[in-house]
């Protein structure tokens, strides 16, 4: 019998391997060679590349670095979602690695934020985790922590620490033993197929009858147009196709958010 | 009744049918309201689901109410009189008073109105025979609804007098609430108590022990035929209290254990025997579907039986109810305010007799909150209970709507009312208690009378707190003496929101797994769980070797330490700790340590970040190496974190590692920078910390909790400093050192430690321990005791047994360097033994016998020494007792001339040495000033000020130094404060504040360029050690004792807030590191917050300005 907790490992511990390779019209001093990493799914590109902009930057000169920024067969690459959200998003079906080029010039201003720092990154995190909580329990949880569990949070994603980040997320996880789950279920639904960033809904976890809402129920009313005759949905969702049976809980709408 | 503002129309002597008629359709059509109970009850019946309310009286009397519904106990208003029983129906409470009159509360659903008049107009129950009333009531219960159907709502209203006497309660029924008379029942003894359920059973207790049941009741005979007697479970332990319900009886017994009584029916309303339950109680009260509802026996809580069912009537667990009071939840941190740091300081002044500082007299160190602090709660309950009609402001208000609902005053009461607020807002109906009096027609008390016109009847709206999102205080939780579910309905499927603290949600919660059917969750587990798996496969199997974008971190150390753990009873317990350190995408590094530690055999850790520790403390005694870790929280709690290492060497290892992740996390290291604030703790330990420049900020300073202090190698009694780096010491041994400028030192070597300007230190002290003795008329003074004495051999204080044997030096740092011998210079003078006299332990002792001494004591003195090494130099010959430096403005100039620094010898001559610079802080002599008598303390202001406290605790100010005549010409004497004697002074840019042998702060007011001196002096507090005040007039003490929320902690460093230009004396404290600081030097700050006012400052005093004014 698996328990929750393998469930939230294997989220957690979710990596795709990638290839980057500088844009081939980069000036450099000598051949970039390609860099290979693991990418956590559950983090963020711009947190976990300082690697590779040290790579890169070693055969360049100075005056030609600005603002790195990634690209995926010619999509610029959002920095504020998640990795595992892009790279099902746009690269699910494509072979492993996944290809990702560098950029040092030309910042896509209208397709990217900035990200001057850590910091942004941080903000950009903390504010999902309270819009969420927002929707999960009026922001009470999140309100009640200290900073320094804020801090914890963050410190447990950007360290890549399992246990100090659901140390503290799980009170954000939980909800009063009478209640039959959170007020709404925070979930963003991607896809590729519209122009909208994402469609995002209030949605109570239990109907008016008391029935507990399946991750089906969330799409037929939200995204209809997911759902095929037969009532079978095939989504990405953090890599693994759910069926339409399957009950809606936060494990499997959303990691964070 | 007063369903909604319209209703409460027409005199009460009008009852009638007619009146209940319109009445009906407000009451359906009342919106959902904001306040459910009492007077929730009167949802309209369609309501999907009905709340209902348990009924609870508290220590006090008062009654509450708690709907189903809500979260908050409701005060049930009636301020007038306070109960010592209730018992509750859903439709009404019956309630004994604590002037042992019976009331009957109707629940206002869907009586006729005209019932309840008639409990107000119908005076005496016609039918009771005046011979048969009843003495004052001790116990009453209410039930019997199921008995029948018919007469619709008949009630069983059981009572039990004082004198052990029962009493049932005739015709109560729906229609007629209040019944009609009281009819004796004959019991087989005493009766102490009774409980009657919805059904057939009652019973009741004896004052011997056993139970009464009663047999026969049923709807022909609801008063029942005969009693049966049931034995206590045990023989010593009587049955003290029962509650039944329809199947089930509770029991307590004398020893407050709980019991079940098994196989109660109505064939066997004695049930077949009893089975002890868990926990302890007070009461148990059995309420609808045989819910069972307990007051704790320790925290007076009102619980409710878990799992109570059907086919498990016993249920499973306590849980204890957390609502708070609705009252509390505006008065959120009156509680926490006390708990705030500040009780122990206090405007008033301390006078000799309220402390005696050196031999400990237990009852002079009791504290009080001083005037201008925050009292415990009175003050807040006067705003919380309006009381009657006295009651103003907010109070009256309330009082007033209630009244107007009473008594229903005439036409107008409508229009009177707010009808911005539709619905819910202008409260409906509060029926009050009938009084069920028994001897003579009495009114309801105070309540009838249309006393109150219907202006005051304002919205309660602005009472009522709508907002959820205050916090309130869970410690300050009611004290419960009685509750009553009969009212109550809880299904097992909906929980009440009772058991959380609605601010968080952190006791007794679900997490993520729904309580779908087992199988249904496992196979979907099982289902995401394999394509979680097939996931990592597919993602990973062939991309092992690839570098993780997030390396993982590194373990650094690992040991064994001991913590002294958080919870009670706090004790050593064995840990495992590691010190994790990882180097972030920046490169810089950073450290959390881990303590891994066991409790109720459940592994657990805590955990610090290493760049939030603010101090790392060395806590040596003679038998434990500890250190303690604090961080601001730890600061404020006075409760840092404590552990404990099994050799000096493994503590060592660790503080100057953990120092070292600290001073790198923080990135602070080499030698502290000119404006460092120095510190020393009573172990002789030096910390250092940097100021951030809005430590004195004016406005928003950096609160110093969250300062950062870092040990500096050595040992000293104090430490004083100036901007321009020069830095001198004081050993316990008077040996005057000055810094050179390096860092690291003792414990810190290596890369903590500078490479030169580290030397070896060496400091002395003496262990005193008092020899005690008792005259008696035969042998005179031996050494034999009263048994009430102290020990013979002991420390100071009397307390603990100190004998020269047994005796060891304060730590393993410090090695014996003399035998014992015994110290004549103890304040009060000796004998030629060095014998001080007292009537008696303890007492002032003096150093010659009278005819009234009949104790005496002898201090016997011991020098260890210690040897470490840190930046310091030794300045030969002379011993010093006090040492101060000019603090340098940060717009002085550098005039080139040398810098000033005075001095007190061990002996008490004044010195001023020549030839310190920057370069040269050591010096090169002493030029010696001239005084009547021994000086104490001195202190040099940036203005060249020059003030000094001699022996006999007066103050001295020197006229006339100037850079050009750095000794001054003469002494001016300045009284000290009246009954007080001073003991240091510190003088600041213009600021002069003085600090008595009482512990009083006081700063001199009237100090101006033409009169230096000042005219008076004035009280800033008490509760203070130390004090030491700056070149910004910044005001910094030790602090003798701060209360945190966890413990309290002596020798705490303390800043001044609000110091302005204008306001030199500032108004409040801000509290930063604390437990065992002794000494603190600021005078080397001159950092200006960037914003700074320093403009304002008041236009200092020229040296040339001080006139020569004699006194």
């Amino acid at each position: 019998m698996t328990d929750d907790k393998d469930v939230l490992r294997d989220v957690w511990f979710g990596r795709i391997p990638t290839c980057f390779t500088l844009y081939q019209d980069e000036i450099t001093e000598r051949e970039a060679e390609p860099y290979y990493l693991l990418l956590p799914r559950v983090s963020y590109l711009t947190l976990v590349t300082d690697k590779v902009k040290k790579h890169f930057q070693k055969v360049m000169r100075q005056e030609d670095i600005s603002e790195i920024w990634f690209e995926y067969e010619g999509t610029p690459l959002k920095w504020h979602y998640p990795i595992g959200l892009l790279f099902d998003l746009l690269a699910s079906s494509s072979a492993l690695p996944w290809n990702i080029t560098v950029h040092f010039k030309s910042f896509p201003e209208k397709d990217l934020l900035h990200c001057p720092s850590k910091d942004a990154i941080e903000a950009h995190f903390m504010s999902c985790m309270k819009e969420a909580d927002a929707l999960k329990h009026k922001s009470q949880v999140i309100n009640e922590m200290q900073k320094k569990d804020h801090k914890q949070l963050w410190m447990g994603l950007q360290n890549d620490r399992f246990d100090q980040f659901w140390a503290i997320n799980r009170k954000l996880m939980e909800y009063p033993a009478e209640e039959n789950g959170f007020r709404y279920i925070p979930f963003r639904i991607y896809q590729t197929t519209t122009e909208r960033p994402f469609i995002q809904k209030l949605f109570r976890p239990v109907a008016a009858d008391g029935q507990l809402h399946t991750l089906g129920d969330l799409l037929k009313e939200v995204c209809p147009s997911a759902v095929d005759p037969e009532d079978r949905v095939s989504l990405c969702c953090s890599g693994w196709s759910a069926v339409v049976r399957s009950w809606l809980t936060a494990t499997s709408t959303s990691e964070f958010k | 009744m007063g369903t909604g503002p319209d209703a409460a129309s027409g005199p009460p002597s009008c009852p009638g049918p007619g009146r209940a008629g319109p009445l009906s359709p407000d009451a359906e059509e009342l919106p959902p309201r904001l306040r459910p109970a009492p007077r929730g009850l009167r949802l309209p019946p369609a309501a999907a689901m009905p709340n209902s309310v348990l009924w609870a009286v508290d220590l006090f009397g008062r009654v509450y109410t708690l709907s189903t519904a809500g979260q908050y106990w409701e005060l049930c208003k009636d301020s007038q009189l306070e109960f010592k029983r209730v018992s509750a129906t859903t439709q009404c409470c019956w309630g004994i008073a604590c002037d042992n009159q019976v009331y009957v509360y109707v629940c206002a659903s869907d009586v006729p109105i005209r019932r309840r008049e008639e409990a107000y107009e119908n005076q005496i129950p016609s039918k009771d025979d005046p011979k048969e009333l009843p003495d004052p009531f001790n116990d009453l219960s209410v039930g019997g609804w199921e008995i029948t159907e018919e007469p619709v709502g008949r009630l069983s209203v059981w009572a039990v007098s004082l004198q052990g006497k029962v009493w049932y309660r005739e015709d109560v029924s729906h229609s007629n609430p209040e019944g009609s008379s009281w009819s004796l029942l004959d019991t087989p003894g005493e009766v102490v108590q009774i409980s009657c359920g919805p059904h057939d059973l009652l019973w009741a207790t004896l004052w011997e022990g056993q139970a009464l049941v009663r047999e026969g009741i049923n709807r022909s005979n609801p008063k029942g035929s005969s009693w049966s007697v049931v034995e206590p479970p045990g023989s010593e332990n009587g049955v003290m209290h029962v509650s039944v319900g329809v199947n089930v009886v509770w029991a307590v017994t004398k020893d407050q254990k709980v019991w079940f009584r098994r196989g109660v029916n109505s064939h066997n309303p004695c049930g077949t025997s009893w089975i002890e339950m868990v926990g302890e109680m007070l009461m148990v009260n059995v309420g609808m579907n045989d819910q069972v509802w307990g007051i704790g026996c320790e925290d007076r809580a009102v619980y409710f039986r878990q799992g109570v069912t059907p086919s498990e009537l016993s249920g499973k667990t306590w849980k204890a109810i957390v609502a708070a009071r609705e009252c509390d939840r505006s008065h959120s941190g009156s509680s926490s305010s006390l708990l705030s740091a500040g009780c122990f300081f206090g405007d008033e002044v301390r006078g000799s007799g309220e402390s005696a500082p050196s031999d400990t007299d237990a009852s002079s160190e009791v504290e009080r909150p001083g005037p201008g602090q925050p009292l415990p709660a009175e003050p807040l309950d006067d705003s919380k209970n309006p009381t009657g009609s006295s009651a103003s402001g907010p109070g009256a208000g309330r009082t007033a709507e209630d009244t107007t609902e009473d008594a229903c005053p005439a036409e107008g009461s409508g229009a009177a009312r707010p009808d911005t607020h539709p619905g819910p807002a202008p409260t409906p109906a509060e029926l009050p208690w009938t009084n069920i009096d028994l001897k003579e027609p009495k009114k309801v008390p105070s309540h009838s009378a249309a006393g109150f016109p219907e202006t005051t009847s304002l919205s309660s709206l602005g009472l009522l707190p709508l907002g959820l999102e205050e916090p309130y205080g869970v410690d300050d939780h009611p004290l419960w003496a009685w509750v009553s579910g009969g009212g109550c309905v809880v299904e097992a499927c909906a929980m009440p929101r009772w058991f959380t603290v609605q601010a968080g949600l952190s006791p007794s919660v679900q997490t993520l797994s729904l309580s779908i059917t087992p199988a249904q969750t496992a196979a979907w587990r099982k289902q995401i769980f394999q394509q979680l798996t097939e996931r990592t496969k597919r993602e990973l199997e062939n991309f092992r070797h690839y570098e993780q974008a997030v390396e993982q971190s590194v373990w650094v150390k690992t040991g064994a330490l001991q913590w002294w753990c958080d919870w009670k009873p706090h004790k050593w317990v064995d840990v495992r700790v590691a010190l994790e350190q990882f180097t972030g995408h920046d490169g810089a590094r950073d450290s959390i340590l881990f303590i891994y530690y066991v409790v109720h055999e459940e592994k657990k850790y805590a955990h610090i970040f290493l760049n939030e520790v603010v101090a790392l403390v060395p806590v040596l005694n003679e038998t434990k190496h500890s250190f303690a870790l604090y961080t601001p929280e730890r600061t404020r709690q006075r409760w840092p974190v404590r552990l404990a290492a099994a050799t000096e060497q493994d503590m060592n290892d660790w503080l100057a590692l953990l120092s070292l992740s600290c001073c790198e996390s923080r990135k602070v290291q080499g030698r502290p920078s000119p404006q460092a604030i120095w510190s020393i703790t009573c172990k002789g330990d030096i910390f250092v910390s940097e100021p951030s420049p809005d430590l004195e900020a004016h406005e928003h300073p950096l609160p110093c909790d969250q300062m950062f202090w870092r040990q500096m190698g050595g040992h000293l009694r104090m430490v004083e400093a100036n901007s321009q780096g020069v830095v001198w010491g004081i050993g316990y041994d008077h040996t005057a050192w000055v810094y050179t400028g390096g860092y690291g030192g003792g414990c810190f070597q290596g890369l903590a430690s500078s490479t030169s300007n580290i030397y070896t230190q060496s400091d002395v002290k003496c262990v005193h321990i008092y020899e005690n003795q008792r005259w008696n008329p035969v042998t005179g003074y031996t050494s034999r005791g009263l048994p009430t004495d102290r020990y013979m051999w002991s420390d100071a204080s009397g307390l603990q047994e100190c004998t020269k044997a047994g005796t060891k030096p304060p730590s393993l740092q410090w090695a014996w360097v003399s035998d014992w011998f015994v110290d004549f210079s103890v304040p009060g003078g000796t004998d030629q033994e060095g014998w001080q006299y007292a009537s008696d332990f303890p007492a002032s002792y003096h150093g010659s016998k009278t005819m009234k001494d009949f104790v005496r004591r002898r201090c016997w003195a011991r020098k260890c020494k210690l040897v470490t090494s840190g930046p310091w130099l030794e300045v030969p010959p002379i011993a010093l007792r006090d040492v101060s430096i000019i603090p340098e403005s940060p717009d002085a100039e550098r005039s080139g001339h040398s810098i000033a620094l005075w001095a007190i010898s061990d002996k008490g001559d004044v010195l001023c040495r020549l030839g310190v610079s920057a370069l040269n802080p050591a010096g090169s002599s002493w030029l010696h000033v001239g005084t009547d008598q021994p000086f104490a303390s001195i202190s040099i202001g940036a203005c060249y000020q020059v003030w000094a406290v001699a022996r006999d605790g007066s103050a001295f100010y020197r006229g006339s130094v100037y850079p050009s005549q750095p000794a001054g010409d003469c002494w001016y004497h300045i009284p000290s404060p009246p009954r007080q004697r001073l003991k240091q002074v510190s003088v600041g840019q213009t600021s002069v504040y003085a600090l008595d042998e009482n512990g009083n702060l006081w700063y001199r007011q009237g100090i101006t360029p033409s009169y230096p001196q000042g005219s008076s002096w004035e009280h800033v507090s008490n509760n203070v050690c130390r004090v030491s005040v700056g070149p910004l007039d910044q005001v910094w003490v030790i602090a003798n004792k701060v209360q945190g929320s966890h413990s309290l902690s002596r020798g705490t460093v303390c800043h001044r807030t609000g110091v302005q230009p204008h306001e030199p004396k500032g108004h409040g404290w801000d509290y930063g590191i604390g437990g065992g600081w002794d000494h603190i030097s600021v005078r080397a700050n001159a950092t200006r917050a960037p914003r700074s006012s320093s403009q304002e400052q008041e236009p200092s005093a020229p040296p040339e300005a001080h006139g020569p004014v004699c006194c």
